[in-house]
């Protein structure tokens, strides 16, 4: 075995674990920029996703196909409903109150979940079967190349949302200025719910296509939501390419971290180099620093 | 002042009193915890109460005192009290030096920071084997002594413990009302116009997020040694969450509130027990709802609450 | 899954009515207490050592108690956590004043409480697997679940046999990772085997093809993944996704169907030791255990309608271990734990028990057999 063939495996899988990290960031940061919110459940509407898609084809029987955006639908009903119960009606909310919402909000999202379904872990089959396929020397498989190109349409959609579409551009008027945006006449709390819904949506797709790699359970959303949003810091909360690079840098990280250096500290490595990032570029590593007016 | 004296000889008399109540009962046990877990919060709500800066990692400070305790204790036979005294300075020293770069960030950078942090201390006493047991944990953490009575028994660890609550209380309300604490209520409302003032918010931060590591560190100094045996399961984030949820219950900026917050999420699981596996739930339908009725914590939320539906009341009367 | 919830809490108030009318009519209940990390990260140890643990309690009653007296079972969850599981064994131990103690279902919590049981002098009937609870012996604390050294020992002496010495070890960074990897590094010089590669992986890594290319580009000639669900089903897929072909082995913390249907075909071939429950169907008649295990297996399918592993077996051997020791040495915690220590092949779930003052782990590497998966289903490996 070659050093040059380890490294294409180590990068090829850094990639393919980036390119999940960067899926679930794009939902954080879609969420932040619109509402300056840090949805801290996030990684819930992932777990939702496969826990439905999961539920659905197994006992149901249903084609993946009906089965896939069902799931989709469901888990935005609960991030539509977790924004109208939780969200709207909070009154003085400061950054500190909504950080802890959020999170009483996961907690009960993964209880509820832990009481409706179980603690077990449950798999799906791959979308496109389970034979790898090499690349370079390095061996995939089909899923992950399913996972390269739902991040890459969704880069595309969100893109041509908030560049093209009035609503998309109204959510990024309320990103820079919220009194502002609301002076011009948009409607504010309805892009929050809108904010809620696209991430919802954004977040269960990433959790059902990567039930077939990982695996599911109730539990799945604490440390992937973490890593989602650490994908999304490193790339200065943007909901565009930043994040995605930034989950792509913190995948490709933990993979030669792992391979390297010590599977055991591969989390604390890429932690570390968050701290490094954070410190020396607080804004993030693809943005540009912004002077804060008081 | 005198207000606040009353204040803090009351409790000194209900912590002396509630053990006779009790004797014998397991609460004695969990008032114990009470007791660590108030200091815990105390420390944050300094942190984030009056700084406004808010750490989810601090269950890493308070497990860094505890690991730095017993391996000290344990593994190089070191006096449980310099041990304590070293754990509680090395920590503090390394929150310092930590400060300056991760409180120039803000809002959701530190947030992340902290979190980042926290897991990185985590990974830490779950992966050094050799040194912190790793994930099966650390056993034979020698008991406290003082001459000839050693800390074994729930009753004495009771006393122990709340001596070092009621003086992290005594210290932090002192700390609050003093210029301190004032030029750390202006950081919290604003920075700038803080420094115009001539406050160096830079420093005054750090400090502050220094002491309430050392005070974080101390408690887990107490808890190893109570306790004999640490795993890493006790001081992840989970247990941040948790601590934050304490300060937040009894009211930002409120010591007296982290007092009752640490009280009632301790006390709550002994509660909830009657539910089993759905208390999971209710603790997170308390956090939400909490936030959304009490945002300044059940001290100050309640008076505020009463007064808001009285006179509702009165204008259905009327 | 939700049928499975109404059941439970159904059968919970009927237990408390029956309870309820029974008690006024039987003498006192003699109270055992129960610690299992039912929720949290090691709940799927402690979710089926609860309900065996209830489900044996119940029919001990059904069939009229011991000795005239009915057992009642107090269980609380630790979560999985230390600190919680300290306060509930005091609580066990001063406020529902039990005579003996079932669990807890992790080494961490039962390393945890052992300082409290000893000082109390209460029985404790651990769970959990960590050699480390009963060595050195302390005196009230004896434990079901086997030794992670023998399991460990039942695979060195198939690699010698098949004439293997160069190995990978991948094991996960929990407790129950953590203490195999120490009994694989303990034991590997006996057996003339030397460990390539020492690696681990986080509880909730999601992709540990790293890992495997660095053993792939290594000397090993067999890998030996340490871990519970979903961690190894991951390996065998990442496995199968490299093409890595060496013989690939699992610890007995996979040793359930459930196992086979997360790793789907990338399980097929794959070798572990486990206990004899999995198995129970094809041993041979003159198995001492088997009668145990038909019971088992069948007790747990009727009340969970699901498959009994060798977890829950852990919870039946001890609640059945204290019932002997009730019925020979009475109702006190003292002569409880003195019957407990003279119990001798006591044929339960997990093995054949042999306590003795000098051991109380009461097992020897004969509890575990090496299984293979063929077919989707368990093989006995000859």
């Amino acid at each position: 075995m070659q050093i040059s063939d380890q490294l294409t495996q180590y990068l090829f899988s850094g990639l393919a674990t980036g390119a999940i990290y960067a899926l679930i960031g794009l939902g954080f940061a879609i969420i932040y920029n619109a509402t300056g919110i840090i949805n801290f459940a996030q990684g819930e509407f992932v777990m939702l996703g496969g826990m439905f898609t999961v539920t659905l084809i197994n006992t149901t029987g249903l084609h993946p196909g009906v089965a896939v955006p069902c799931a989709i639908i469901l888990t935005t009903v609960v991030g539509i409903l977790f924004e109208r119960l939780a969200i709207r009606p909070l009154k003085s909310a400061t950054p500190l109150s909504l950080v802890i919402i959020t999170i009483g909000g996961s907690i009960l999202i993964r209880g509820i979940a832990m009481l409706f379904w179980d603690k077990d872990t449950h798999a799906l089959p791959g979308f496109s079967g389970d034979e790898p396929i090499t690349i370079y020397g390095a061996s995939l498989m089909p899923q992950h190349l399913w996972i390269f190109a739902v991040t890459i349409v969704v880069i595309g959609m969100s893109k041509i949302f908030f560049s093209y579409t009035i609503s998309g551009k109204a959510m990024r008027a309320c990103s820079y200025n919220i009194r502002a945006a609301s002076l011009i006449g948009i409607d504010v709390r309805r892009m929050v719910l809108f904010a809620f819904i696209i991430s919802s949506a954004m977040g269960s797709l990433a959790g059902i296509i990567i039930a077939p790699l990982t695996m599911t359970s109730y539990d799945v959303g604490i440390m992937i939501g973490i890593k989602g949003f650490c994908a999304a810091i490193i790339g200065g909360m943007s909901s565009g390419f930043g994040t995605v690079l930034g989950g792509l840098l913190l995948g490709v990280l933990e993979s030669l971290g792992a391979g390297l250096v010590s599977s055991g500290y591969k989390d604390a490595i890429a932690f570390v180099i968050l701290l490094l990032i954070l410190f020396i570029r607080p804004q993030g590593l693809f943005k540009k620093a912004e002077t804060e007016r008081v | 002042m005198k207000r606040e004296l009353l204040k803090f000889l009351i409790l000194a008399i209900l912590v002396a009193i509630l053990p006779t109540l009790l004797s014998g009962s397991y609460l004695v046990n969990v008032l114990i915890f009470v007791g660590i877990h108030t200091m815990l919060a105390v420390a944050l709500n300094l942190l984030l109460g009056f700084a406004g800066q808010i750490s989810l990692g601090h269950a890493g400070f308070f497990g860094l005192g505890a690991y730095a305790s017993a391996i000290l204790t344990t593994t190089y036979g070191i006096n449980p009290w310099i041990a304590m005294v070293a754990a509680a300075v090395a920590v503090s020293l390394l929150a310092f030096a930590i400060g300056f770069p991760i409180l120039k960030l803000k809002g959701h950078y530190l947030a992340m920071a902290t979190l980042g942090l926290g897991i990185i201390f985590f990974i830490v006493f779950n992966e050094a084997v050799e040194l912190t047991g790793g994930p099966s944990g650390f056993s034979g953490i020698p008991n406290l002594k003082i001459g000839s009575i050693t800390f074994d028994n729930d009753l004495k660890n009771y006393g122990l413990i709340w001596l070092f609550t009621l003086v992290t209380v005594l210290l932090s309300v002192n700390l609050a009302n003093s210029r301190i604490g004032r030029a750390l209520r202006a950081i919290h409302d604003s920075e700038v116009a803080a420094r115009v003032m001539g406050v160096n918010a830079r420093l005054l931060k750090v400090q502050i997020f220094a002491l309430s590591a050392g005070i974080s560190a101390i408690a887990g100094s107490l808890y190893a040694h109570t306790m004999g045996f640490i795993s890493p399961t006790s001081f992840g984030f989970n247990f941040s969450i948790e601590l934050i949820t304490m300060v937040i219950i009894g009211g930002l900026g409120s010591i007296y509130g982290s007092l009752i917050g640490a009280f009632i999420l301790t006390i709550l699981p002994e509660a909830l027990r009657t539910f089993q596996d759905y208390d999971i739930i209710i603790y997170g339908i308390i956090l939400i709802l909490m936030t959304m009725f009490l945002p300044g914590g059940l001290v100050r939320g309640i008076p505020g609450l009463l007064a808001r539906l009285r006179p509702a009341d009165k204008q259905e009367e009327g | 899954m939700r049928t499975r919830l109404i059941t439970g809490i159904l059968s919970a108030v009927l237990l408390s009515v029956f309870l309820g009318s029974s008690l006024a009519l039987a003498a006192e209940p003699i109270k055992i207490g129960g610690l299992f990390s039912v929720t949290g990260p090691a709940s799927f140890l402690g979710e089926p050592e609860r309900n065996t643990a209830q489900m044996v309690v119940d029919e001990i009653n059904a069939a009229g108690g011991i000795k005239g007296r009915k057992l009642q079972l107090i269980a609380y969850d630790t979560q999985g956590d230390s600190t919680k599981a300290k306060q509930l064994v005091n609580k066990l131990i001063k406020n529902d004043k039990v005579v003996a103690i079932v669990g807890p279902s992790t080494t961490g919590d039962s390393m945890a409480i052992i300082g409290d049981v000893e000082r109390a002098g209460i029985p404790l009937v651990s769970c959990a697997a960590g050699s480390k609870i009963t060595d050195p012996v302390k005196k009230w604390v004896f434990k079901t679940a086997q030794n992670d050294g023998l399991a460990v020992e039942k695979i060195f002496d198939y690699l010698k046999k098949m004439k293997i010495s160069h190995v990978a070890i991948l094991t996960v960074s929990d407790g129950f990772g953590s203490s195999g990897r120490e009994q694989l590094k303990a034991k590997a010089a006996k057996y003339g085997i030397k460990l390539v590669v020492d690696d681990t992986y986080g509880p909730k890594d999601t992709d540990m093809t790293p890992q495997l290319t660095k053993i792939r580009s290594s000397q090993a000639q067999a890998i030996i993944c340490w871990g519970t669900n979903p961690g190894p089903a991951v390996i065998a897929r990442n496995v199968k996704q490299l093409g890595i072909k060496l013989p690939l082995f699992m610890s007995h913390g996979v040793s359930s169907k459930k196992f086979i249907e997360l790793a789907g075909d990338a399980a097929e071939g794959i070798i572990l030791p486990s206990g004899r429950v999995i198995v129970s169907d094809v041993l041979p008649q003159q198995d001492k255990q088997k009668k145990s295990l038909i019971s088992f297996v069948k007790d747990y399918q009727k009340h969970y309608k699901a498959e009994g592993d060798h977890f829950g077996g852990h919870a039946w051997d001890a609640i059945m271990l204290l019932k002997g020791a009730i019925e020979r040495g009475g109702v006190t915690p003292a002569g409880i734990r003195d019957a407990l220590e003279k119990t001798v092949n006591f044929a339960g779930i997990g093995g054949v028990f042999t306590f003795s003052r000098t051991d109380h782990a009461g097992l020897t590497k004969d509890a575990f057999v090496l299984v293979q998966v063929k077919n989707r289903d368990w093989a006995l490996v000859k």
